[in-house]
């Protein structure tokens, strides 16, 4: 029973956040967790999200350790800081292009962010 | 991490057979441990598989001095399995005696790690065999002079050909060769692995006690997870009087000054001193490091903090971490080629 909630959950979620993005046509937040050292969203690991300019991630600790989160891309580079579970770090990408998110703890942490 | 089936069956059935009758507090009750069993497949790039032959030429160039510039120097000098695949001294000695900055890292289940070095520099092992031997401070060599000379050893140029056929002796060849034989150097059972899998008396009343500590008011795992007891990732421990950078030489980025990797715990027994300057000679002294909470507070990792362990606690880590020290693996030194 248990497994069927966790594996329907992310469909529905997933839906959500698309129709979100399509009302307001502007500024959506997706949250990003990290989790077992790795990223995940909506309850699966992820390598790659694709966002649209404006929109803001939102990496989020579940673990009982500390994560970072950085990046040096040409797009945008950012040092978050770290911070333990509970907590979460934003950041807004406001031009198109790609860039490569990671954790500087936990660097098998790894995502690339196209915004469109 | 992929599990091994037959582990997991075997734990699950401690589970259960502690829970029908025996009432002892042992902590294996509760929990499955078989994520810190090693997967028995060692990962292997597509374009490097590993093959009798190219295991046996890679320990044949592993153990050969005339790799270094000096011909005096093999990566096995520093690499010694009879020093647990490191060399018994704070930090490695290398080219002309001369004393190097950081510790010889042991290369014990280094197949598994998806970044090379205390700074994680080099991402494969393929990556990373080259380095010591060109580094100035290291084996001294230039890698033209060194094709050259095994190109001139027919014994090289026959086991070269039957591991890569037809690929010649290049650098690359020479690097995937080294890459190979690192992947056979895998840890081995431990007392700890079988209690794991089930062997209650395998390891002590009081290793069993330090497990728990390590798992909990230890803060240990936070970082040494896991079979290879290591998150893979990159902390400052706040060693007195150390300014290495760190991984911060290789990434600008804060958190990551003075940071190095998680080694292994895996055979630590056999590793000391500890730590990437070898400042600690015995594990007792790096228990106590970490019960201080480290020292130096200048850009210490945020997982660090002092424990309060009482003398039996860290009595028992010491006596759960020699509980990780595998059966010895007999090595057989090859032959190497003289003409
Ligand atoms: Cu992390």
């Amino acid at each position: 029973m248990q497994k069927q909630l966790t594996q329907k959950r992310p469909h529905v979620a997933f839906i959500a956040t698309a129709m979100l993005a399509v009302a307001t046509a502007q500024a959506a937040e997706v949250t990003v967790n990290q989790h077992d050292k790795a990223f995940v969203i909506e309850g699966n690991k992820v390598e790659a999200v694709t966002i649209n300019v404006g929109d803001t991630l939102r990496f989020k600790n579940d673990d009982p350790f500390f994560h970072n989160i950085f990046s040096l891309s040409d797009l945008k580079t950012f040092d978050l800081g770290s911070f333990p579970k509970g907590q979460s770090k934003t950041v807004t990408f406001d031009k198109a292009g790609m860039a490569e998110v990671e954790c500087a703890i936990h660097p098998e942490m790894y995502i690339e962010v196209t915004v469109k | 991490m992929k599990t091994h089936p037959t582990f997991i069956h075997m734990a699950r059935k401690v589970v259960f057979m502690t829970c029908l009758g025996m009432t002892a507090t042992s902590i294996q009750a509760s929990e499955d441990y078989s994520r810190f069993l090693r997967p028995a497949e060692v990962p292997q790039p597509d374009n490097n598989r590993i093959t009798t032959a190219r295991v046996e030429l890679g320990k044949m160039l592993f153990f050969d001095p005339r790799l270094s510039g000096s011909n005096w120097i093999s990566c096995g000098t520093c690499h010694n399995p009879a020093l647990g695949w490191s060399d018994g001294l704070p930090t490695a000695v290398g080219h002309g005696m001369g004393v190097l900055e950081r510790a010889t890292p042991t290369i014990l289940n280094t197949a598994y790690q998806p970044l090379q070095l205390w700074d994680g520099r080099a991402r494969t092992l393929e990556q990373q065999a080259l380095g010591p031997i060109k580094a100035t401070g290291e084996m001294n060599q230039d890698l033209d002079e060194v094709i050259k000379e095994l190109s001139a050893l027919k014994g090289y140029r026959d086991a070269f050909e039957d591991a890569y056929p037809g690929e010649g002796i290049t650098k690359e060849t020479l690097a995937k060769a080294l890459a190979t034989y690192e992947r056979t150097i895998v840890s081995t059972e431990s007392p700890f692995d079988r209690w794991v899998k089930g062997e209650t008396h395998a390891m002590s009343q009081t290793a069993q006690k330090g497990f728990e500590v390590f798992l909990g008011k230890g803060r240990c795992a936070l970082c040494h997870d896991g079979f290879n007891f290591t998150d893979n990732g990159f902390h400052n421990l706040g060693l007195k009087g150390d300014d290495d950078p760190g991984r911060y030489g290789i990434r600008k980025i804060k958190i990551l000054k003075g940071a190095f990797k998680t080694p292994t715990l895996r055979d630590i027994e056999l590793t000391a001193p500890y730590m990437h300057n070898g400042m600690y000679k015995t594990l007792e002294e790096v228990i106590e490091h970490y019960d201080r909470g480290g020292d130096t507070k200048d850009n210490l990792d945020p997982n660090m903090q002092p424990l309060h362990l009482t003398a039996s606690e860290k009595a028992s880590l010491v006596a759960f971490l020699k509980a990780l020290t595998g059966e010895p693996t007999p090595v057989i030194l090859p032959r190497l080629p003289i003409e």
